[in-house]
């Protein structure tokens, strides 16, 4: 398909034309401009809104604010689409999240569960177990989770949906049967920290996702998982004759899920100081997909964007905000966040965009 | 052959006629002022090389994509199909080179599909099958409507796609490609039916890379070059060597001469063993045989589809699991147990499947080249990105691959570009033993003969090439030696020279002594 000469002046001057604009049209055919779109219009909604949305200020040597706010509270929410994009860049899903962030707070949280002791007139916190060994219990219960989903998928082969399903249920069911159906509450202050503390005046939480976002950007870019990843999910056979280990990198990719999940179930029982297991995380799991597709990447499989991710898990917090501080009823509050979710899917949708310009032509 | 000229001259208004089609891409213009006319009662027959513009010529047609200008009149009336269905309600249908059905869906309800025929408002199931039935059999095939499409061979599934597209009424029919997995006998079968469709009054665009399927149904040739009408020919006055030379833009003896020049670049010279195999067999699929291959061996495996040539090419490599005998190499024995294994050591396999199991579609050509490189080396030692445009710089230019860039997607190019990407892809890892499943399937003259120059000069270099083709003169001309299978076992092993077309033939029939 070589280039022929011979063309008219009409194209020409169209070509030179894409030359100039050139830079417009990579930044709007830039697959995260949409996403960046969206949130940038929720935040100017809340701007006129919103009286003093963007104030900022200092106090007790933390920052404070809306925005501060929206990404603290989209912390958990964010780890949980982290692990979900990799889970979705191999054509799979993961609908188990929620119950892993419930099984690994509750795990946590048991063996924490701490007492104040005064000990000479010092009020000294005590934990059941050292709070480190529980943590890393509670971690490695998701890490069980997210093995337990690899081999379903990638050892059985059952379809994603349903192998997570059988977690969803049970990750839940066994948190419930660990605490009697009781909210577990925590009396130790240092656990505290992970969901609530601050850092160089910023909640910690935002440093821990940073972490996990770096760390798995930094897999993805400096190793060829991310190459692995979307070659297995556009073509599993081709990418299994060219070599790889498609069934190893299925499985590791749900346990990187899951370890995502346990750690976001760490931060919201630390930020709520108890394991409720009935609740905790509930829907956690659909809202890291809407999340997810938010961020441009197809359930299809195949290409994926961690940052749209996070940007898309931003646009739902940033959303959920909004709709509260408008004082939207309650009741409202779901259509509302629907609408907005379908609008950006729908901003999203090729064939949607062929409709829009067959309307043009 | 018949030659039909006389009654287009008695019809002269075209059923269908494109003028002045362009249509440009990122990039590439794949179109450029084309015409074409179609005749009620004639198989218009288009050909070109890979790139040519004969997809896109197609896709414009049957409203895949809208050309940039030109016009497409049916009845001398202008038409503008905006989708694949509005050029079927048209009366245009197309059956594509790759078959585009639902595998899990039954025979009759891929014909049937959004068409189901109903009865009080429900499926009419009976009524489909029956139907189903009776359109296959105008095609003198017989099976089950009821069973999955995915369980019917490849050619099977291609006669589904026609008689799909036949019973859209058509009155354009267009073939892309349609012969391209078929064996001779269903060939001839098709071609019976697309002569009984031409008396009919049917106009039929049949696009092939097959000379001699070219001579023995068309009417018409039109020819395209870079993305050009190059002529319209009446099929009876178009010698093949001129055909080929107004494809290829070169005299035709150039291109032949080229070839033997590959061929005869030294005699050639075989070292030791790279691999033998012993009672190598899998239940279903092969039967125990025993294989070996040299150092700078190019060797055939000839045979019928289903005679088990790709099934031990799967073996070989570990696609699938051997139940019994050995793989020996330099003295060791082997197991590959899956395609990792036999990558480890120094095995490539380009598959004959290439939308399925070769080309990764979404990701750029750069990426498909390093892709089993990457994997051998592993995950953690991730090739420099610097070097992994170097090694797709240098292929792309070694093996002459169309692309716009290495960072193009792989599924935006033809299909011969992508073949030679995806022979790319084993060539980085600079492997021992190359065993490549119809490489030229599907792909043009031109493609054809550079990828299978360039196979031999890696031979001459010393690598083992196990080469499988449905194309016999192709596997009598390359190769070294020849393995014909056929049942599920290989029946004879012959040097270069000791079988020519016919007795090669016989071998597969099975009518040697």
């Amino acid at each position: 398909m070589s280039m022929t000469t011979s063309s008219p002046a009409a194209p020409a001057a169209r070509a030179a034309a894409t030359t100039d604009s050139s830079i417009v049209h990579t930044v709007l055919h830039h697959p995260l401009s949409r996403p960046l779109a969206a949130l940038c219009l929720l935040l100017l909604v809340d701007l006129f809104a919103i009286p003093g949305f963007f104030h900022l200020e200092i106090r007790d040597g933390h920052l404070y604010g809306s925005v501060i706010d929206i990404v603290n509270r989209a912390a958990p929410l964010m780890l949980a689409a982290l692990g979900m994009t990799l889970v979705i860049a191999t054509r799979g899903i993961d609908i188990s999240v929620g119950a892993v962030v419930a099984l690994s707070g509750t795990v946590a949280a048991m063996l924490i569960g701490g007492t104040m002791v005064m000990e000479n007139g010092v009020p000294t916190y005590v934990s059941n177990i050292p709070m480190g060994w529980a943590l890393a219990a509670a971690l490695g219960a998701a890490l069980l989770c997210g093995a337990w989903n690899g081999v379903l998928v990638a050892g059985l082969g059952l379809q994603p949906i349903v192998a997570t399903l059988i977690l969803m249920v049970a990750g839940r069911g066994l948190a419930q049967l660990l605490t009697d159906g009781q909210i577990v509450t925590v009396y130790y202050q240092p656990y505290f920290f992970i969901g609530s503390g601050y850092l160089f005046g910023l909640p910690f939480s935002l440093f821990l996702v940073a972490a996990v976002f770096i760390i798995t950007a930094v897999l993805m870019r400096k190793t060829a998982l991310g190459l692995f990843i979307q070659a297995v999910g556009i073509n599993p056979v081709a990418a299994r004759l060219a070599g790889i280990r498609t069934a190893t990198l299925i499985f590791f990719v749900y346990v990187f899920c899951a370890a995502c999940a346990g750690l976001s179930g760490l931060m919201i029982s630390s930020n709520i100081k108890s394991a409720d297991a009935n609740n905790a995380g509930l829907m956690l799991e659909l809202d890291a997909i809407l999340a997810v597709t938010l961020g441009g990447t197809s359930l299809a499989g195949g290409k994926f964007s961690l940052v749209g991710s996070m940007i898309g898990a931003l646009i739902i917090q940033t959303l959920t905000y909004t709709i509260y501080s408008l004082g939207v009823p309650p009741e409202v509050n779901m259509v509302v966040k629907s609408v907005v979710v379908f609008l950006v899917c729908l901003s999203q949708s090729s064939e949607f965009k062929q409709l829009l310009h067959r309307r043009k032509a | 052959m018949m030659n039909t000229q006389a009654h287009h001259t008695a019809a002269p208004a075209p059923l269908l006629e494109l003028r002045g089609i362009s249509k440009s891409f990122p990039g590439v213009k794949a179109l450029s002022d084309v015409a074409l006319r179609l005749y009620p009662g004639e198989v218009h027959t288009l050909m070109g090389q890979n790139g040519a513009g004969k997809s896109t010529l197609i896709k414009v047609l049957t409203g895949v994509y809208t050309p940039d200008s030109g016009q497409i009149l049916l009845d001398g009336k202008p038409i503008a199909p905006a989708s694949t269905s509005d050029a079927q309600a048209l009366g245009i249908s197309t059956v594509y080179q790759e078959v585009n059905l639902c595998p899990n869906l039954s025979v009759a309800e891929n014909i049937f599909i959004g068409r189901y025929p109903r009865r009080f408002g429900a499926i009419d199931w009976r009524s489909m099958q029956q139907q189903a039935r009776a359109l296959l059999q105008q095609l003198q095939i017989d099976i089950d409507v009821t069973a999955q499409l995915s369980s019917f061979p490849l050619a099977i599934q291609q006669m589904v796609a026609i008689s799909r597209a036949l019973n859209i009424s058509a009155r354009v029919l267009i073939l892309d490609e349609p012969t391209s997995s078929l064996d001779e006998a269903e060939v001839n079968l098709l071609f019976s039916v697309l002569r009984r469709l031409r008396e009919q009054g049917m106009a039929i665009l049949f696009v092939t890379h097959f000379l001699d399927q070219t001579y023995a149904i068309s009417d018409r040739i039109t020819v395209m070059r870079n993305g050009e009408r190059e002529g319209e020919y009446a099929c009876s006055e178009l010698s093949r060597l001129a055909l080929v030379n107004k494809m290829i833009g070169v005299a035709a003896d150039t291109v032949a001469q080229e070839l033997d020049l590959a061929q005869e670049a030294g005699a050639a010279s075989f070292g030791p063993n790279v691999l033998e195999a012993t009672g190598l067999g899998r239940k279903g699929a092969l039967l125990p045989m025993d294989f070996h291959i040299r150092q700078g061996e190019l060797l055939g495996l000839a045979g019928l589809l289903g005679s088990g040539r790709t099934e031990l090419a799967r073996l070989l490599f570990g696609a699938d699991k051997a139940d019994s005998g050995t793989i020996t190499m330099q003295g060791q024995p082997r197991h590959f147990n899956v395609p990792r294994d036999a990558i480890a050591r120094d095995i490539g396999f380009c598959s004959e499947d290439r939308k399925h199991e070769g080309a990764i579609l979404s990701l750029s050509v750069r990426e498909n080249i390093i892709l089993a490189l990457q994997a051998r080396t592993g995950l953690l030692r991730a090739i420099p990105f610097k070097h992994q445009q170097a090694l797709a710089d240098e292929y792309v230019k070694a093996l002459g691959i169309k692309t716009a860039s290495i960072e193009t997607p792989i599924g935006s190019l033809s299909g011969g570009n992508q073949q030679k990407a995806l022979l790319a892809r084993w060539l980085v890892t600079s492997p021992a033993m190359l065993i490549l499943d119809e490489p030229t399937r599907g792909i043009d003259v031109r493609a054809k003969q550079e990828i299978m120059s360039y196979v031999s000069k890696l031979c001459r270099k010393g690598m083992a090439i196990l080469f499988i083709s449905s194309e016999l003169p192709e596997v009598l001309r390359c190769s070294d030696r020849i393995v014909v299978m056929r049942d599920r076992k290989a029946c004879g092993d012959y040097a270069r020279g000791e079988l020519d077309d016919s007795s090669v033939l016989q071998v597969i029939a099975g009518e040697t002594a």
